[in-house]
């Protein structure tokens, strides 16, 4: 128990200084906190992409998809690279518009486009709307994770506090550079740990990954390939060319694009990031491997699949470690999450209300709106609110409206109208909505039907789910 | 669109129709099941198609000047 909080408490204490480290002298305008100067290079662009792409879901709700619903899982695979393939056509667009008119978000964007503060007003809802729900679940990860790692020596709702309050003091200090910088070790832990367990457990436990999935196909027929209904070879197409087509719309990533120092960084990315995505193969291997060997968890409990096999075969140092690393897929995707979120609010909302605010106003606003989101995101955590649940659901789809309003503005001659990206925006995100929550579009019997089943057992499969429908 | 662009539509192709047409455990590839191990390679394709078209892309070059 004591390696394992020396451990974690390590792995924060390392995420601090290097976050905080990150500053390195540099003055942070608003230049430098929100956009890095726009000078990163490739491998820092890299870092922040992937550190945004792998979050607490590559520990948690990857392996315990893969345990829990078997073929479904490959979906992550190949809408992520798809997602690349596209961002090396839209991002370098979108950042040399970024460039040329000094943009710091992604609601930014649209203002300039469309020359229109209302519809950047919407965008911030939209953005919003899908971040701190994604802050949260992130919060909760981190909860589960260190509770798992210190098998409950660990009190949960400190280590979210502590966790938070990290996050809060690098994010302010350093701004973005914090998040690349404390990405570096967080990918070299990941890889290392995710690795490590994704071809020692096949070969241990099975004598190999063929052999593994030959007694897995033996012991539960059409577990590894998609069943005829429900999530089938259908669902698998549309799903992964959605997912592919929402991925870079998601604010963090938008606006992360604006931090490269030339085009050629971001289509570089688009070469190396497919491959680095195949580490989530290993995390499906673990939560394959726990299949049949520590059968019988059900709903939320799933997510644990990783950490009860770890525990299973491994001394509690080993599991401390894979902890450690879990610890930074939470803090990492958290701070750029908390910083976009108050990068918005600060400019695009409550910036709207003071026009005359001058840059270094908006970035001491934006810094000190950082604790302000935190503390939001860390009460939802702690009490367990059922709305911020059912956001998680609809998030991806939200910010997946965007995507027709950004590519028509990419045109040469941008055939959308601001009232029109700001309606069809509006309406698709009311679709989505309604088509996510059945009890939205029914008669009052169906809705009370409906409601019951939202019952507090209900929602920890709800939060898998939501881990299960997006990889980031 | 430049032609060359017109490349990065084959991992689209590519790494859908594999389930489509074989939604089968057998044959296993690199030991996982025919799905995965499809997507698994063409995420490798993906990176390599992706690499030749960065390559001759003319707008790295006028970047790089």
């Amino acid at each position: 128990m004591t390696a394992a909080l020396a451990l974690i408490a390590l792995a924060a204490l390392a995420a601090l200084l290097l976050g905080v480290v990150a500053r390195a002298g540099r003055d942070m305008d608003l230049e430098q906190w929100a956009v890095g100067g726009r000078g990163f290079g490739w491998i820092l662009v890299f870092l922040l992409l992937a550190g945004e792409i792998y979050t607490t879901f590559t520990f948690l709700g990857a392996s315990g998809f893969s345990y829990g619903l078997g073929a479904p899982v490959y979906y992550i695979l190949a809408y992520g690279s798809l997602a690349y393939v596209i961002a090396y056509f839209l991002l370098p667009l979108v950042w040399s518009y970024a460039r040329q008119h000094g943009l710091h978000s992604q609601p930014d964007f649209f203002v300039r486009k469309y020359a229109s503060p209302t519809l950047g007003v919407l965008v911030s809802v939209v953005d919003l709307v899908a971040l701190i729900p994604y802050l949260v679940l992130q919060l909760t990860g981190l909860g589960i994770i260190v509770t798992a790692a210190g098998y409950g020596a660990i009190p949960r709702d400190a280590a979210i506090w502590i966790g938070a309050a990290i996050v809060t003091v690098y994010i302010m200090m350093s701004g973005i550079r914090g998040s690349a910088y404390t990405s570096v070790v967080k990918d070299i832990l990941i890889l290392g740990v995710v690795l490590f367990l994704g071809i020692y457990l096949p070969l241990h436990l099975y004598g190999g990954i063929g052999p593994m999935f030959e007694k897995i196909a033996a012991a539960k027929p059409g577990f590894l390939v998609f069943p005829a209904s429900g999530q089938s070879v259908a669902w698998f197409i549309s799903t992964v060319l959605l997912t592919a087509i929402g991925f870079f719309m998601w604010p963090q990533s938008f606006a992360a694009s604006y931090t490269a120092k030339d085009a050629r960084v971001l289509r570089r990315n688009a070469i190396v990031l497919p491959i680095y995505q195949l580490i989530l193969l290993f995390v499906f291997f673990v939560g394959f491997a726990a299949v049949l060997q520590v059968p019988g968890l059900k709903g939320g409990d799933t997510n644990l699949a990783l950490f009860k096999l770890a525990a299973q075969q491994f001394s509690p140092a080993v599991v401390a470690v894979i902890g450690a690393a879990g610890v930074f897929t939470a803090l990492v995707p958290g701070s750029l999450i908390a910083m976009t979120a108050a990068m918005l609010l600060a400019k695009n909302l409550i910036g709207l209300a003071r026009p005359e605010a001058t840059d270094d106003q908006t970035v001491a606003l934006a810094k000190w709106l950082v604790p302000v989101v935190m503390l939001v995101a860390v009460y939802f955590t702690l009490t367990g609110n059922a709305t911020i649940v059912a956001m998680l659901l609809v998030g991806y789809s939200f910010v997946t409206q965007l995507f027709p309003a950004v590519i028509a503005s990419l045109m040469p001659r941008n055939p959308a109208t601001p009232a029109g990206a700001f309606a069809g925006i509006l309406v698709g995100m009311v679709v989505a909505a309604v088509l996510t929550f059945p009890s939205a579009r029914c008669s009052p019997p169906c809705r009370k039907r409906s409601a019951t089943s939202t019952s507090a057992s209900s929602r920890l499969p709800r939060i898998s789910s939501r881990w299960s429908s997006s990889a980031r | 669109m430049k032609p060359i662009h017109w490349l990065a539509v084959i991992p689209f192709i590519g790494m859908l129709v594999g389930p489509a047409v074989h939604n089968e455990v057998d044959p296993l590839i690199l030991g996982m099941p025919f799905p995965l191990g499809w997507i698994s390679v063409w995420v490798v394709l993906t990176a390599i198609i992706m690499a030749v078209v960065y390559l001759i892309d003319p707008a790295n070059r006028e970047d790089a000047q």
